[in-house]
């Protein structure tokens, strides 16, 4: 296990308010290497990744301790401001929100707010980030046209690409599933594969067969608390403890 | 059967209730439409007074109620923006943010007359601006404000939180975000109250009665701190003062005719949008 | 990337700032009034200003008593209030309970409309065509009497109290109603035995409001009420609220004298009336959503 650790959670503990929503959490994520987190609906799972990139921020009445270290420096340390976080920590949710924007202006969005002017740089990152996304032979004749006007998972991989543009090194999946059909959701699937040659992956789940099929390593969580992490092969074929074999045998969640 | 029939009764009960109410608007309509518009004609809005008001147009009250109204906006809108922005984007909620939403509903409900005095003892007297249009528009602009903070709370509140997310996680700042995405979704909405809010202006006359108004000016305006003639304001002076009341009636009614096709029209054009927003998003 | 932060703060600075406008508009007329109204009372106290039966300002011994006018909003309000409870509730439940969604969808905003029409266009319109009615109607030497201004009034206020009445019921939770059917109730029965009392505190906000509206309601009375400054006896006689007189006066008041302290007053009282009745409405409302298991 030589490989070099991207992310690290060392003693996480969070609060929405007086209720504890995670238990002194340690994880790593390792570089170009995609981790799922599984867990049924309220264990915390959303909650941690959005700690990440501190999207947890947004609302108000919770309280963190414990550090979460990007390349060895912890994002909560005062001095770090966060949209400096979010621009290496992209995020692609659960339900696919493109902006009420052109599918151009969608993408280039993440540039232009983070001061890019040079206008052929951006026509250039918006037609590579489009095609790393897969998504390019379906828009590239109607980029000027509303991205609402996208079928669901067209939209879910054109928020995909918005992320790819601002060059962030890690993507955090949350549930980005949730909303497709089986379709659209192998093409995802497939594209994450892809772009883990580039990126630090980390996927938020609910569906065991996802984390099988797309994950490096997994970690469940129960009830706030992180029971087990390893190899993916391993928690799902010989997990150690009876709780996760519970879980993904189904016998509850 | 019994219960029957008192369901039968309470029901037409209910019914005439809103017929009587639409019937009224009904005959304000038609009332005022049927002897207002024999004193309209192309003269009379674009020519000004004449004979001791007894002939000629209402022109300068027309202008007049424009620049007012123009001036009451320009003040209120970025002040109203500004604090609903603060409330829906910015402020945790907590003690400060109860204290100017409790503000804004009581400045909503102070009676409109209170704050012609308002106007007349600090714009007029205090800052020395006079009766003119500066004082009316700045009297007006608080009257409104409240409506225009509501109004855009309204839209940006309709602006789905995951665009936002979405925005703060490609790494654009609060403010970014704000600007580019909440703003620009939320901008219909925004709209609608400032039309609202025009057609509010446009018709208060109490706040100006100290502040603005005059019933004769010679000519137009000449500047920010000149008196003026205003639409409402004059149907109220052509029915209470001057010499010639019977002739002066039948301008009342032309001016009252103007009045309400611009409100009506500039509130139905603000209520129609809002109804179709309403049916878009279900 | 300093820049940026110090340029966030600063226009998070400008918006908290620029957010307590109302606040101090508030603080301002309040400090207006007071500083304006108060020096009256050192010539009179201030239960004869309130109880005072005279209000002769401009004699050449001025009396300052404004109960005629307090009795004159009272009466006028309370006539108005006769008007619109019924109208404004009797809408909204027709509205909500027996319109489709097609009438609704053309009803709702006419009433809306109704509501945008400028207070001066309905002292016109009392003015010009209901004062010669009542007149003839009753035989009185002019049309211009409470019972004019309140039928206004009433009218004017009934879309305020029709909408809020409206949003009220809305709140009503379905299951209310489905139980109700669900025991045999027919729906005349379900409105007046579940769905009302349910949304009652509601309503009742929409009626304070509703009378707010009608107390601080400035130009159609001064049109319509025919501005007799006497203790009312008859909704057939000319009166002159509060809002009227300091409307009618203040033209005339010389500045800084005490007639002009005493309108300012006048104001003050008008003002407090209806802050308290604010105030009541909100917390009536409050109230009423945590009852029925809404967000307060």
């Amino acid at each position: 296990m030589d490989k070099r650790t991207k992310i690290k959670a060392e003693n996480v503990d969070f609060f929405y308010g007086k209720t504890h929503a995670l238990k002194n959490i340690n994880l790593k994520f390792y570089e170009n290497q995609v981790t799922a987190i599984i867990g049924p609906s309220g264990c915390g799972k959303s909650t941690f990744i959005r700690l990440l990139n501190r999207m947890n921020e947004l609302v108000p009445h919770t309280n963190l301790t414990g550090k979460i270290l990007l390349d060895g420096a912890d994002i909560f340390d005062a001095s770090v401001d966060a949209v400096e976080v979010r621009k290496r920590v992209g995020m692609v949710f659960q339900k696919p929100n493109p902006f009420p924007k052109s599918i151009f202006d969608n993408i280039s969005y993440g540039l232009t707010v983070n001061g890019v002017k040079d206008k052929n740089f951006i026509d250039d990152k918006v037609e590579e980030s489009l095609k790393k996304a897969a998504l390019w032979q379906e828009v590239k004749d109607r980029l000027h046209e509303s991205a609402l006007k996208l079928s669901g998972g067209q939209q879910q991989r054109l928020c995909i690409a918005r992320t790819l543009a601002v060059e962030s090194e890690t993507i955090l999946f949350d549930e980005p599933c949730a909303s497709l059909d089986p379709i659209s959701t192998a093409k995802i699937e497939e594209l994450i594969l892809e772009l883990k040659k580039d990126y630090t992956i980390v996927i938020v789940t609910h569906n065991m067969q996802q984390a099988a099929r797309v994950s490096d390593y997994t970690a469940f969580f129960l009830m706030g608390e992180l029971i087990e992490f390893g190899k993916t092969q391993e928690i799902f074929t010989a997990p150690k403890d009876d709780k996760t074999e519970a879980y993904i045998t189904g016998r509850f969640g | 059967m019994k219960n029957h029939i008192t369901q039968k009764l309470g029901f037409l009960g209910l019914f005439l209730c809103i017929s009587i109410t639409l019937l009224f608007l009904g005959a304000i309509i038609f009332f005022i439409t049927a002897r207002g518009i024999k004193v309209i004609s192309w003269e009379f809005l674009t020519q000004v007074p004449r004979s001791g008001m007894t002939a000629g147009g209402i022109a300068p009250a027309i202008v007049g109620t424009f620049y007012i109204t123009l001036g009451a906006i320009l003040f209120a809108l970025p002040l109203g923006l500004a604090c609903a922005i603060y409330l829906c984007e910015y402020s945790p909620k907590g003690i400060v943010v109860n204290i100017i939403r409790i503000s804004i509903n009581n400045l909503a409900g102070v009676p409109s007359v209170v704050f012609g005095l308002f106007g007349l003892a600090v714009f007029v007297k205090y800052f020395k601006f006079g009766v003119s249009i500066l004082s009316g528009s700045l009297t007006l602009g608080i009257l409104v404000l409240p409506l225009i903070i509501s109004s855009t709370q309204e839209a940006l509140l309709a602006v789905p939180q995951s665009i936002r997310e979405a925005s703060l996680s490609l790494g654009a700042t609060k403010w970014k975000t704000i600007k580019n995405i909440v703003l620009p979704t939320a901008l219909p909405g925004i709209l609608t109250g400032v039309i609202l809010s025009i057609g509010r202006v446009a018709g208060e006359t109490a706040p100006i009665l100290f502040t603005a108004a005059a019933f004769y000016t010679r000519g137009f305006p000449k500047s920010a701190f000149s008196e003026v003639m205003a639409l409402p304001y004059h149907i109220y002076a052509l029915m209470t003062e001057g010499a010639h009341p019977d002739k002066q009636r039948a301008i009342a009614y032309g001016c009252s005719l103007v009045l309400l096709l611009m409100v009506l029209c500039i509130s139905g054009i603000a209520i129609f949008i809002r109804q179709r927003q309403k049916g878009l998003h279900g | 990337m300093k820049r940026a932060r110090i340029k966030e703060k600063i226009y998070q600075g400008i918006f908290t700032v620029l957010a307590f406008a109302s606040l101090v508009f508030l603080v301002g007329i309040v400090i207006v009034l007071f500083k304006e109204g108060l020096p009256i009372f050192k010539r009179v106290s201030i239960s004869q200003f309130l109880f005072g039966q005279n209000w002769y300002p401009t004699y050449s011994t001025p009396e300052f008593g404004i109960l005629p006018l307090i009795l004159a909003s009272v009466w006028v309000t309370l006539g108005a209030v006769i008007v619109c409870v019924p109208l404004g509730v009797g809408s909204a439940l027709y509205l909500h309970e027996l319109a489709g969604h097609k009438q609704r969808t053309i009803l709702k905003p006419l009433v809306e409309l109704l509501a945008s029409i400028p207070s001066v266009v309905y002292g016109f319109f009392g003015m010009v065509i209901l004062t010669p009615f009542l007149q003839n109607l009753f035989h009185l030497p002019t049309g211009l009497t409470a019972l004019n201004a309140s039928l206004i009034l009433g009218i004017m206020a009934t879309p305020t109290v029709c909408s809020l009445a409206d949003d009220a019921l809305s709140y009503v939770p379905k299951s209310f109603r489905e139980a109700s059917f669900a025991v045999g109730a027919n729906r005349w029965q379900t409105l007046t035995q579940v769905v009302i009392p349910a949304a009652g505190s509601g309503i009742s906000t929409a009626i304070i409001l509703g009378m707010s509206r009608a107390i601080g309601e400035t130009m159609t009375v001064l049109m319509v009420s025919g501005g007799a400054a006497v203790i009312p006896h008859s909704y057939l006689e000319p009166v002159r609220p509060m809002t009227a007189a300091i409307a009618a006066e203040m033209g005339e008041a010389p500045m800084g004298g005490d007639h002009y302290h005493a309108l300012f007053a006048i104001a003050l009282v008008l003002f407090l009336t209806t802050f308290v009745f604010n105030i009541v409405a909100e917390f009536i409302s409050r109230r009423f959503r945590i009852k029925l298991g809404l967000s307060g």
